[in-house]
């Protein structure tokens, strides 16, 4: 039998309602093990104390026979999400004396579903990175080795669930901050479809591209967790109505289609070999697998460093110290303003407004943000062709495994990982990264992921190919 | 090519310093960025797509109180740096002199 901290949260919601387990036990077990592991990965900013009420309150509900099977289970939380009266600092100077004021939507759709909360996780600063190399705390460690990195920047939510220092995690996902961790870490990770999940209380980055979603160790647990989390909200008129798209039938058969023409260059050898094996072992199931064409793919990570540091760079001009967040003294108003963002900003993220003040300005707003957003709306509209003969599109996450640290120092270099999972926050639809297997580097066998695309609100279409993976591997 | 005048501009506007002993360094890591992005410049697009539109919809709500007056003045009011009561202390910016 495994450790109460690496049950998922289907095993651990059985146990509890069979009495073979409390939730005191679980909690105990998941602290345990994060203030036990937490000081070589750094996967939690803040390991948080038992909440003695939410424990008792749990077991009574578990006791009375309630059927939230989040009840009692112990989550981990990214660092941008709120949970009032607790920190909420991004990973940056600039916010790390900041405690949050109100409850995030998400959280108080847990605190509703009796989950309890083990910690606040590290990130990249304001999830800016695929690594958490840009957390102003320091990097967290990928617990397959400790010499990679976890991703990013949900990276600390993946460390702590891949680590068994929680039961699952939420993240939250602008270009790839969900998917590319989980498929370094070894786990299942969810981007839903945009306004699927309340923004409320989540500290902005590209609000035209955030959602927040689960990561967790089974794709029946990230299913249960967005079923919890998900639903329109009046606090975030992005958020959407259960049926604004048409429904998609969930097939028994797939029709999987893969964008070859993407796949020819750039991905690591053994990643790509994985990625067909997976495929094969698909197709003996009894899917299908079809080529699609995907052309305006290739700029869409051009098109994604033009709109996000846009929004990066709007969203990031309310953090001026005054009202809170980190504050220095000038001599002018001017002064206090760049004097606490300059010491309150890391560098990724001084880079981020830079570039997005300059896509932004006059001269320059026809040549790359307009033009962006026109290849923006091609890009979704070949995906919805795509979308009438297949059910989902496939590929492999990221083109390679986890990197060490300080590999991809060349901004540029950071950004090309990110090329495959940007597209599902450019058109909006749901994506999931599913552990597809491992490859081999410097002797460790690391995990990578197979992601994929369905339209808009098709979820439990994902869920079910996501199934179909987990039953061939 | 951007240049250090440049990206100090572009600082000066964005509210931040970039440091003399990065300067070189941001300047030609953002000279990389641009000539990436820049394949947008290049990217023809089928025709009628040029402007268009991102899928909109209005999202109304009846007008209302969304909470109590005064319900997160003090959680608000803890984390200013300088205050008066329930005021933001700020420095004076119109000189009466």
């Amino acid at each position: 039998m495994s450790k109460l901290n690496e049950l998922t949260i289907e095993e651990a919601a059985k146990q509890l309602r069979a009495r073979e387990l409390t939730v005191r036990e679980l909690w105990d077990a998941c602290e345990a093990a994060a203030r036990a592991k937490n000081p070589e990965l750094n996967a939690y900013l803040e390991i948080f104390d038992a909440d003695e009420v939410a424990i008792t309150a749990a077991q009574e509900r578990i006791d009375a026979g309630d059927a939230s099977l989040l009840c009692g289970i112990p989550l981990a939380i990214k660092d941008n999400i709120l949970i009032e009266g607790k920190l909420a600092s991004a990973a940056s100077v600039m916010l790390k004396n900041y405690t949050a004021t109100y409850d995030a939507t998400v959280i108080t759709k847990l605190k509703e579903a009796g989950a309890l909360f083990v910690g606040r996780t590290n990130m990249d600063e304001f999830a800016m990175g695929s690594s958490t190399e840009h957390s102003a705390f320091g990097p967290t460690k990928n617990p397959h080795d400790t010499s990679r990195v976890p991703g990013g920047s949900s990276g600390g939510s993946a460390a702590a669930v891949a680590g068994n220092l929680a039961i699952a995690a939420l993240g939250s996902d602008t270009g790839g901050s969900i998917r590319q961790p989980a498929a370094l870490t070894g786990l299942v990770g969810l981007k839903p479809t945009y306004g699927a999940v309340s923004r409320s209380g989540l500290i902005a980055l590209g609000s035209s591209l955030d959602q927040i979603g689960p990561l967790a160790k089974s794709v029946a647990d990230a299913h249960l967790l967005y079923t919890a989390i998900k639903g329109s909200d009046a606090r975030d008129a992005t958020s959407i109505p259960d049926s604004l798209y048409p429904a998609k039938e969930v097939r028994k058969v797939m029709r999987i289609g893969v964008p070859r023409h993407l796949l020819t260059e750039g991905v690591d050898k053994d990643v790509n070999a994985a990625f067909t094996a997976l495929l094969e072992k698909l197709s003996d199931a009894g899917h299908t697998i079809v080529d699609v064409e995907l052309p305006t793919s290739a700029h869409a990570l051009a098109a994604y460093y033009v709109i996000m540091p846009a929004e990066v760079s709007t969203n990031l001009a309310r953090l001026d110290g005054i009202r809170y967040g980190h504050a220095m003294q000038g001599a002018t108003l001017l002064d206090d303003y760049i004097d606490s963002r300059t010491e309150g900003f890391g560098k990724e993220t001084r880079r981020r407004v830079l570039l997005g003040t300059f896509v932004l300005s006059s001269g320059y707003i026809d040549a790359y943000y307009k033009k962006a957003d026109a290849a923006r709306s091609v890009l979704r509209a070949e995906y919805d062709t795509a979308f009438e003969s297949v059910d989902v599109i496939a590929f492999p996450t990221t083109p390679s495994p986890a990197f060490t640290f300080g590999e991809k120092s060349d901004p540029l270099s950071m950004y090309l990982g990110d090329i495959f999972t940007i597209t599902a926050n450019l058109t909006g639809m749901p994506a999931i990264s599913i552990p597809m297997g491992t490859v081999e580097r410097e002797g460790k066998q690391l995990p990578v992921g197979i992601h994929f695309t369905a339209p808009h609100q098709a979820e439990e279409i994902l869920f079910a190919i996501g199934a179909s993976v987990e039953k061939v591997r | 090519m951007a240049t250090r005048e440049e990206v100090t501009k572009l600082a000066a506007l964005a509210r931040v310093r970039v440091k003399e002993t990065e300067l070189d360094t941001f300047t030609s890591e953002f000279d990389s960025i641009l000539a990436y992005i820049g394949q947008l410049e290049k990217l023809d697009l089928p025709q009628g797509r040029r402007g268009e539109k991102p899928a909109l919809r209005n999202v109304m709500r009846e007008d209302g109180e969304p909470h109590a007056a005064g319900a997160y003045t003090k959680k608000l009011v803890a984390q200013f740096r300088a205050r008066e009561g329930d005021a933001l202390s700020v420095k004076q910016i119109i000189s009466h002199e």
